[in-house]
């Protein structure tokens, strides 16, 4: 009995905490299993706040934060949760979540809360959290779901950051609210550029995440469904 | 124990509701002196930015008393006491006739000059947008101005609060040749003259609330600034310069 025991107790300490497995877990949502461009996920803030590089990264610390903690809380709570009530519970913890870090945010960083204000909605209804408490964290232990948290969340956000880049730049020549299209190539200072209006607009958001798709798939065909 | 009990599930339920009301409202009260606070010196920095002085958020207090040296109530054109200028809800105050308002004032000088600063409070596209604006002593010439907004929309109606924006508004005037308020026009491009400046492209509805608010707001103020003026150059002319007005 001891001894079963004693291997049972080897078999758990084998599993490294970065184990092949468990590396898989972050880096598998960074492309194979993007929320975004794969799972399709999460689209609707993708379109509502890359206009600009800075809230766009807000909105991926904030989502980043709140995945990975409410993962782990999920995770504890696992097999306590009553699963007829079980999506009202994930509710709770990521509103309750959110309001917390809004609060922190308003006290210690007012201006980073104020680029945030408008987001605060959509961190909630954000698919890709509940998705991911409802698939991984009610099934898997604490480490793993925060884990998988960070992956899903950096999934998320590097999309984020590359819609937005290029809807900063092209829409209003300026990266992080810095001009980086001179200003002398303007039509008004008589040059011959002019800011592409169209790229500020929400179209354009799901278009660059069409195009991001569409080369995610050409390189990793494995993505691609059959006919 | 069976986790899909009723009892069971009611329990966790009400558990769960306590537990995370009590945190809440934990976190909220024991923040919210720190956040009020953030909340007044914005205010200042905003006041202050708008005659064109840039603060840190930490010495905003400090220097608001070094610039601002009057806070006064104007209602129905007449200054009145006993309100907090400082203290008073615009947006509560914008609802009513501009000549019902308690509309605040603030009274700054400037290396030796002295300037009006008018709160201003009104509807953008998604939610309130509002700012400061800084008259000359003409009551009529805009020495600075300074917008922000609760959610519009970044790259666009946002545009308001940068300095692309706010820069057209100095030097515009809001009184016409004859004394009369004609407001300042945000034009689709192509703006011209001392009564107009350029809206933002893409952010139209956003701009023409600005507009909105500039004539709906500072109408509580022109004739009371005409008023105060004159008498300024009354009691200058008399050698005689008692405030007309004073608060303590």
């Amino acid at each position: 009995m001891a001894e079963v025991q004693e291997v049972k107790k080897q078999a758990k300490e084998r599993e490294a905490l970065f184990s092949k497995k468990n590396r898989k877990l972050i880096t598998d949502p960074l492309d194979d299993s993007n929320p975004i461009t794969v799972q399709v996920l999460g689209i609707c803030s993708a379109l509502a706040i890359t206009v600009k590089l800075y809230p766009a990264l807000v909105m991926s610390v904030s989502v980043l934060f709140v995945l990975a903690v409410g993962n782990v809380i999920i995770s504890l709570m696992r097999n306590y949760i009553p699963n007829r009530i079980r999506i009202i519970v994930q509710l709770v913890v990521v509103a309750s979540l959110v309001i917390l870090v809004d609060q922190v945010l308003k006290a210690y960083v007012y201006d980073v809360s104020k680029e945030l204000s408008v987001f605060v909605g959509l961190i909630i209804t954000n698919c890709i959290i509940m998705g991911r408490f409802e698939a991984f964290a009610l099934a898997n232990s604490p480490w793993k779901s925060f884990l998988d948290g960070l992956g899903n969340a950096f999934g998320y956000a590097w999309i984020l950051m590359a819609v937005a880049f290029f809807r900063e730049l092209l829409g209003s020549g300026q990266l992080f609210g810095l001009q980086v299209v001179p200003k002398s190539w303007y039509l008004t200072e008589g040059g011959v550029y002019s800011d592409n209006g169209l790229m500020l607009l929400p179209p354009m958001a799901l278009i660059t995440v069409g195009i991001i798709i569409w080369v995610q798939r050409s390189k990793n065909t494995a993505l691609i469904e059959e006919d | 124990m069976d986790v899909n009990k009723n009892s069971y599930t009611f329990t966790f339920a009400a558990i769960m509701v306590v537990v995370v009301a009590a945190v809440l409202s934990f976190a909220a009260t024991s923040l919210k002196e720190k956040q009020d606070n953030n909340v007044r010196l914005e205010k200042m920095q905003n006041i202050l930015s708008s005659i064109n002085v840039e603060v840190e958020r930490d010495e905003a207090e400090a220097i608001y008393k070094d610039y601002v040296k009057q806070e006064l109530v104007v209602n129905n054109y007449q200054p009145i006491e006993g309100i907090n200028a400082f203290d008073i809800e615009l947006s509560k105050e914008v609802a009513k006739a501009p000549e019902e308002r308690n509309a605040p004032l603030y009274v700054a000088e400037k290396e030796g000059k002295t300037y009006f600063i008018l709160p201003l409070r009104g509807k953008g596209l998604w939610g309130p947008i509002w700012g400061y604006i800084s008259l000359e002593k003409n009551a009529s010439t805009i020495y600075g101005a300074t917008f922000d907004h609760k959610s519009e929309t970044p790259g666009l109606g946002a545009e308001i609060k940068t300095d692309m924006f706010t820069s057209l508004f100095p030097d515009k005037e809001v009184l016409d040749n004859s004394g009369e308020f004609t407001g300042i026009r945000v034009m689709k491009g192509n703006a011209d003259g001392p009564h107009e400046v350029n809206g933002i492209s893409g952010g139209t509805i956003t701009s023409v609330g600005v507009q909105d608010m500039i004539q709906d707001c500072m109408k509580s103020y022109i004739p009371f600034l005409k008023d105060y003026q004159a008498s300024q150059t009354a009691s200058a002319n008399s050698e005689n310069s008692n405030p007309i007005v004073s608060i303590d």
